[in-house]
């Protein structure tokens, strides 16, 4: 048996023995161990190293607020670091190492640190590092050449670079009653609310839920105590209206009584079971909540408080009677309350010897006297312990008379020999999530703790929280607090009967000895007594000017044990009361969450595709795709050995030359519709559409209500009431978004109705001299040819059996349609087209040559309505009708927006020939190595097989002034320069005879 | 007032007690001033420390309601950098950078400003190319920018997915290499020290209560600490803008004040270098010296003071994390918190003289001011000295809104939170 | 957050999406009143405390509502639709559909 492993009791299965490697150690433990206790239970004492100093440490506490024993589990080729070695369960196959030692724990290089102790003090950063003010290491040169090491050196675990293969899954929940915490006083809540007929979520950090009791002597109902919650935990599992969440840290209180929470599902196993998550973040609505979180449980801050062997003694007595693991065999005990000599009690019940029972008051409870009297050795009450001894593992303690009143110390300490130190300093309710949702918390001088705040949302507490620490009192107000969690009003229940043991949860007033030697506050961070003086002594008094300074209370375990301590030290030397140094505000998470939970199923697919009805038939056939927004669209569909700007050249040409046919399903469609619907549209956009006949198309232009130009598209009129409003694809949201807002809150008289159909129709526009022969070929129900379908006009029809609506109209400059059907058709009409097309050479073309086609005609897209450009700029003044107001048309003459010097678009020619990229600058004065000056960019650019050269199409100040001019190309980031002419937009067929023909 | 050095370090480590003194008195208020700064944040005091450095006035009081840089500037992400789109706000931005680069040594503090880069990441060719369109903006105006393939960054941050199988490929990033971080505390508490230093009273738990008046003219204030008057008062209080302009009765401003969150992780070893920013959502993310990563996203999106925002976005943020950094899932969420942005009605900030004779503003700072403050700070000083604002802070005025002269680098036009 | 929406019922915040200050008047269409306009675009109340704001339910009904909330401790005391605010009636029908 394991040397430390008690021989008989605590709660673990010892017929079950786990296999597991701690830094590469192979060691043997119990199911129900944590890695803490195992390790314990093999006589390991030292877990880890501190931050700063790395001194040797060992495990402080039991549970989530272990600041010292911090693992990394390496588990195949992914690591996760940081785990409390009191919160990981063992199981076979378990590998862990510790953290933060080179090369091994037992001997660290930098535990050199401690030697530069009084020169790293709080804060020593920012009084040096500043370098020299001349010479090569001058501005940030010295301060960056010393944070390199800093950087290296800092830092605890190592996080993976391998991908998770874990799932994280995202759980919403709702019930009428969320308890949080399991304890005596939280099963008595979801009892009194189940039995209500209340749905109820019982959620507890722990894997067995029960809290205390769970490690508690009591006996309640005549069972041992952790009996008593077993059975309770079953009776509640067995009601429908419950359920029991075990290993669930409730660890956000949002707004609405919504709270957040983390189920560590199978962070106890090598691996999850088939079709586990790793985590799961539940999002719980409750209607009320109670808070039955406990208390935690504070150290002493004395010199040498940090040694191996040193732990809290309620800490000790879990590990005696739930874990069935002896700390140590010589135990000493130094506390300021009763609840230590809880833990003699179990220690040496366990098989322990108490060396010493050293108190720091003078009069202690007959309670507490009794039981110093049954676990024999050493009472010494007006002591205190100064000091520590035994490198890395303590082999010692020194005490000394001890004034609690004054804090002096008096006659000759005497050394003790011991090898295991439990201290206690008393209890803090953990009320974390009431501060979460709550206002300041209330200072306790009896209990010289926090106790809850006023709630702002709707919970209520019980138990410890409260500060009620006995469990009679807390099975009590359990039992009442879920009552009045379910509006039932309070009655005199019947409540299980605790044989309490009388001691008094009240502790002295003293939380600090002061002697010499370094006495820690904060374990991780290395924060010592000193340091918090320190701060006083520099100004840094307010409790968050105290932590953000000495680094208190920031590290992993959020200052659980090292808050009150730091505040008392500070309120010490500041002459005040602790009340009045204040309390730092408790944020999300109480306790660390995974990154990966609160991704859950947006880990590895963070945002939807989208993908047209055509989707498929552009991949097999070719198509490059790229992403335009959550789109995916195709750029070209590239002949093998086709560069990208070969391919959109030749699909281009034959656009030009022959027909081809592009997907437009992407566009934003918009049904407007209603008696009022053409006046809306009148409102919206710069130009008439009252005015449009039925079975006809209208290019519009929308401005922003601050006069900038918003969106382009074209609204079809589809009937008397009846519009089809396309939007580009990018604004399609932004555009409802605009619409819905004036018809729902500015104009709520008008009759219009606005639906989003921009999926329920496919469409693919043909394009091409061609174009209208390949229409005649497929397209039943109608004709096609100039008198049916005229420029702009819509006929409805069938293509091999689905409707199709078209349109005659024209991005590329060509003669060309639009072909919109259900987009359940889309797949089909589009092959189709392509079939009828092939006699005539049709191709598919993409973006790229749309984009070419469109720059070729000057036409605008986002890249020049980039939301600071105005009708004007881009030469659309033609579209803004003086016969009525519309939205912007007042804004669009401000000063601001007429003012000379703005950029207004233009075409631009490269006079070498070369491309000039999207994005390049234009200069009225070339200087490649100290470039200035910019008069504009470059918003889109191409080759032009039509022309036989480069074109762009740029934004320039006072453009329209400037064609004819010369200028230059001025693109450092690419090392693009050269000279320029600054021409029309429209660099072909401006007058538009081809799209009439 | 003790120097701070290696020597004065070593010089107290081994003296029985340290001679450090507070590093700023906390005097009481003096009944008047010749000029009151409302705003204990970083712009507040670096526009003390300027007035006195700058221009010689030193009769300042700085009021703050709670503790000294207990708003934003305590909260923020820590980014500095000045690549911005429009020449306004490079410029500005800008000569904010040049001051960071001798800050430290100005104030005889450090506050770690280390120009390890931010680098802005691109998904399509389309967004390559409006990262070019900035970063030549930002050339031509005088600073730095570069453009960088997927794998130079691959190389730059080893754990980044540029895998073609993620959602968004990445397909190059903007690079700021003189950008990087600062520490956040250290900025405002060598500001403060340093103003402190020449004479200026930083007046902590002293809240506005209202504006004392003479006729239009704002000639005080009163505070929890009494009344106290002076000649100026300029108001640098970010997101309670809103708040302290209704006491002097302007109930209206073109200020939305939002609530951004932002989180931290536990500590690491070195895994991120530089800051690095996700383009198909708002996302930035570093790593600080102590090893915890700091990053968040976009705001919540409804207009807050609470200092604390929802789940929603606590999701997102992480959720891009992981789009970026797929290893980071095993990582932990240590901290979250919020602060209060004033955002503006087109993303740029407001450094003006007014709107009320005798008072100044300062505001409008989004979620873009800690790295605007040396040059807020500088800008807003020479805007009360003198009474008209410098060259770098002509541009960003209370009335361009109403005229049109918009300085919009996001595009959105009016609507706050999108900038 | 919840944000009760009178069609659909409580409902998370992620569902709606902000539209700022709900105290605007805007101007006449036809209005050619500079000021007036410049006001409505940009001139905001931003108070920290009870704010009347217009939020819409994008995520579900799509319904624009009238809020008053409390931009300190973000607590709703009421949510009608922004149609019925103004000087316009509730028609009958408008009455809902599901009850929370």
């Amino acid at each position: 048996m394991s040397p430390r492993r008690a021989v008989s009791g605590g709660r673990i299965d010892r017929l079950r023995t786990i296999r597991f490697t701690f830094d590469g150690k192979s060691y043997t433990g119990h199911a129900g161990d944590t890695l803490a206790s195992a390790l314990l239970a093999n006589g390991v004492t030292l877990f880890g190293r501190s931050f700063k100093y790395h001194r040797p440490r060992g495990v402080l506490t039991a549970g989530v607020e272990e600041p010292n024993a911090l693992v990394t589990v390496l588990i195949g080729s992914v690591r996760e670091p940081n785990i409390p070695a009191t919160m990981l369960e063992i199981y076979d196959g378990l590998v862990a190492e510790s953290q933060n030692r080179f090369p091994s724990l037992e001997y660290d290089v930098r535990a050199v640190n401690q030697l530069g102790g009084k020169l790293l003090g709080a804060g020593f950063y920012y009084k040096t590092f500043m370098g020299p003010v001349i010479g090569p290491l001058k501005g940030t040169r010295f301060w960056m050449f010393c944070e390199h090491f800093i950087r290296r050196a800092a830092g605890l675990g190592r996080a993976g670079m391998e991908k998770d293969p874990s799932r994280y899954e995202r759980m919403n929940a709702f019930c009428d009653v969320l308890v949080v915490g399991a304890g005596p006083a939280g099963l008595m809540a979801a009892k009194a609310a189940a039995d209500q007929g209340a749905r109820v979520i019982l959620a507890d950090l722990d894997a067995m839920p029960g809290g205390s009791a769970n490690w508690s002597d009591e006996t309640i109902d005549g069972m041992a105590a952790a009996d008593w919650v077993a059975e309770t935990v079953r009776e509640l599992k067995a009601l429908e209206n419950v359920r029991v969440l075990p290993r669930t840290t409730v660890w956000g209180y949002y707004d609405s009584n919504t709270l957040a929470a983390l189920e560590r599902v199978a962070d106890h196993k090598l691996a999850p079971a088939k079709g586990e998550p790793r985590h799961r973040h539940w999002t719980i609505r409750a209607n009320a909540v109670v808070l039955a979180t406990g208390a935690l449980e504070r150290p002493l801050v004395f010199p040498g408080n940090d040694r191996p062997g040193v732990m809290l003694a309620g800490a000790a007595e879990r590990y005696a009677n739930q874990y069935g693991v002896m700390p140590g065999r010589k135990l000493a005990i130094f506390t300021n309350n009763d609840s230590a000599y809880r833990a003699a009690l179990a220690l040496k019940k366990a098989g322990g010897e108490i060396v010493a029972i050293i108190d720091m008051r003078d009069d202690i409870s007959d309670a507490a006297q009794e039981i110093a009297g049954k676990v024999g050795g050493m009472h010494l009450t007006g002591h205190a312990v100064i000091g520590t001894e035994g490198g890395k593992r303590l082999g010692g303690i020194k005490a000394q008379r001890f004034d609690a009143r004054t804090g002096a110390l008096s006659g000759d300490p005497r050394n003790i020999p011991a090898d295991c130190l439990l201290m206690s300093g008393g209890w803090s309710p953990t009320i974390h999530l009431a501060s979460q949702a709550g206002l300041n918390p209330v200072w306790s001088d009896d209990l010289q703790a926090f106790l809850p705040p006023q709630a702002t949302q709707n919970w209520v507490g019980a138990g410890g929280f409260n500060g009620s620490f006995a469990t009679a009192a807390a099975l009590a107000e359990g039992y009442a607090a879920g009552l009045k969690a379910t509006g039932a009003p309070a009655v005199d229940a019947d409540l299980p009967s605790v044989d309490e043991d009388g001691l008094d949860p009240r502790p002295a007033p003293v939380l600090e000895v002061r002697s010499k030697g370094k006495a820690f506050v904060d374990h991780q961070h290395d924060v010592t007594a000193d340091d918090v003086r320190l701060a006083h002594q520099e100004g840094f008094v307010s409790v968050e000017h105290l932590k953000r300074y000495t680094t208190l209370g920031m590290a992993t375990d959020q200052g659980k044990n090292s808050n009150v301590p730091g505040l008392a030290i500070m309120a010490d030397a500041l002459g005040k009361q602790i009340p009045e140094v204040g309390t730092t505000r408790f944020r999300p998470p109480f306790a660390p969450v995974s990154v990966g939970s609160l991704a859950a199923e947006r880990y590895g697919e963070i945002k939807p595709d989208r993908l047209t009805p055509m989707h498929d038939w552009h991949v097999e056939n070719g198509a490059a795709m790229y992403g335009a927004g959550l789109w995916h669209r195709p750029m070209i569909y590239g002949l093998p050995g086709e560069t990208v700007e070969q391919a959109y050249i030749r699909e281009t040409k034959t656009v030009r030359e022959g027909v081809g046919l592009v997907d437009v399903s992407t566009l934003g469609k918009i049904a407007v519709q209603g008696p009022d619907a053409a006046e809306f549209l009148d409102r919206v956009y710069t130009n008439m559409f009252s005015t449009l006949p039925v079975a006809k198309a209208r290019y519009g232009l929308m401005l922003r209500e601050d006069g900038l130009a918003l969106d382009d598209g074209t609204t079809w009129r589809l009937g008397q009431h009846d519009f089809l409003m396309t939007t580009t694809t990018a604004n399609a949201g932004k555009v409802m978004q605009h619409l819905e807002y004036l018809l729902d809150v500015v104009w709520p008289e008008l009759k219009v109705h606005l639906t989003s159909v921009t999926d329920q129709w496919a469409g693919a526009a043909i394009a091409g001299p061609k174009s209208r022969e390949v229409l005649a070929a497929c397209v039943t129900g109608t004709k096609v040819d100039n008198q049916a379908l005229p420029f702009m006009g819509i006929v409805h029809g069938e293509i091999d059996g689905a409707p199709v609506m078209i349109c005659r109209l024209s991005f590329s400059g060509e003669l060309a349609y639009e072909v919109y059907c259900g987009a359940g058709h889309g797949a089909h009409v589009w092959e189709v087209l392509m079939k009828a097309g092939k006699p005539f050479g049709i191709v598919p073309y993409g973006l790229e040559a749309l984009g070419t086609m469109r720059i070729e005609k000057g036409h605008v897209t986002g890249a020049e309505i980039d939301g600071r450009t105005t009708a004007r700029d881009l030469h659309l003044d033609w579209m803004l009708s003086k016969k009525k107001p519309f939205i912007g048309s007042v804004m669009m003459d401000r000063e601001g927006l007429v003012a000379e010097g703005r950029l207004q678009l233009v075409g631009i020619v490269p006079l070498d020939n070369r491309p000039v990229n999207g994005g390049a600058h234009i200069v009225e004065e070339l200087h490649e190595d100290s470039p200035r000056d910019s008069i504009g960019h470059v918003t889109a650019m191409c080759y032009s097989p039509t022309l036989g050269k480069y074109i762009a199409l740029a934004l320039v100040k006072d453009g329209k002034a400037r064609r004819g001019t010369r200028a230059f190309v001025s693109d450092p980031l690419r090392k693009r320069f050269g000279q320029v002419e600054i021409v029309t937009h429209h660099f072909y067929d401006p007058e538009g005879s081809r799209m009439h023909g | 007032m003790a120097e701070y050095s290696v020597f004065s370090l070593l010089r107290n480590a081994f003296s029985g007690s340290p001679d450090w003194k507070p590093a700023w008195r906390k005097p009481d208020p003096k009944p008047s001033y010749d000029v009151i700064v409302i705003g204990g944040g970083g712009h507040g005091l670096s526009t003390a420390y300027y007035l006195a450095k700058e221009h010689g006035i030193t009769n300042v009081a700085v009021l703050e309601k709670g503790y000294l840089g207990s708003g934003n500037v305590g909260r923020n992400t820590t980014a500095v950098r000045s690549n911005y789109l429009l020449p306004e706000n490079i410029r500005f931005y800008e000569h904010s950078m040049k001051l960071w680069e001798n800050l430290s040594h100005d104030l005889n503090y450090n506050v770690m400003f280390s120009q390890r880069g931010v680098l802005n990441l691109a998904h399509t060719p389309a967004q390559l190319d409006d990262l070019a369109r900035r970063g030549n903006a930002i050339v031509h105006s005088g600073a730095d920018s570069v453009l960088m393939a997927p794998a130079e960054i691959k190389r730059l941050m080893p754990g980044i997915d540029i895998s073609g199988t993620a959602r968004f490929p990445i397909t190059g990033g903007l690079m700021q290499w003189r950008a990087g971080t600062a520490r956040h505390d250290a900025v405002a508490w060598g500001y403060a020290r340093g103003a402190d230093r020449r004479g200026v009273d930083i007046l902590e738990n002293c809240e506005v209560t209202g504006f004392i008046r003479d006729g239009d003219r704002v000639v005080g204030v009163t505070t929890t600490r009494g009344e106290i008057r002076a000649k100026k008062v300029a108001v640098a209080v970010a997101g309670s803008t809103g708040h302290v302009m209704n006491l002097a009765g302007i109930d209206r401003m073109p200020i939305e004040s939002h609530v951004l969150q932002a989180f931290v992780s536990e500590s690491l070893k070195p895994f991120l270098d530089t800051v690095v920013t996700f383009g198909m959502g708002h996302f930035y993310v570093s790593q600080s010296d102590k090893g915890g990563l700091v990053y968040g996203g976009d705001l919540d999106g409804y207009n807050s003071y609470a200092q604390r925002g929802n789940l929603p976005i606590v999701e997102e943020v992480n959720s891009e994390m992981l789009a970026l950094f797929p290893s980071l899932a095993r990582v932990r969420v240590l901290r979250s918190w919020g602060g209060v942005c004033d955002m503006s009605m087109d993303g740029s900030p407001i450094i003006t003289t007014g709107p009320l004779p005798g008072m100044y503003l300062n505001c409008g700072w989004c979620y873009g001011g800690f790295k605007a403050t040396p040059a807020s700070g500088w800008c807003f000083a020479h805007t009360i000295a003198r009474d008209e604002p410098h060259e770098l802070n002509a541009p960003f005025t209370l009335d361009r809104f109403h005229r049109g002269i918009l300085i919009d680098d996001k595009g959105v036009g009016s609507t706050p939170r999108l900038h | 957050m919840l944000i009760t929406c009178p069609y659909c019922g409580p409902r998370d915040v992620s569902e709606y999406t902000y539209q700022g200050d709900g105290n605007r008047t805007r101007p006449d269409p036809a209005s050619t009143d500079q000021e007036a306009w410049n006001a409505y675009i940009y001139d905001r109340l931003n108070p920290r405390g009870e704010h009347h704001e217009i939020w819409q339910h994008s995520g579900g009904c799509r319904a624009h509502l009238k809020v008053t909330r409390n931009t300190l401790t973000h607590a709703i005391s009421s949510v009608g639709f922004a149609r019925d605010a103004g000087h316009r009636k509730s028609d009958g029908h408008r009455k809902t559909g599901a009850q929370a």
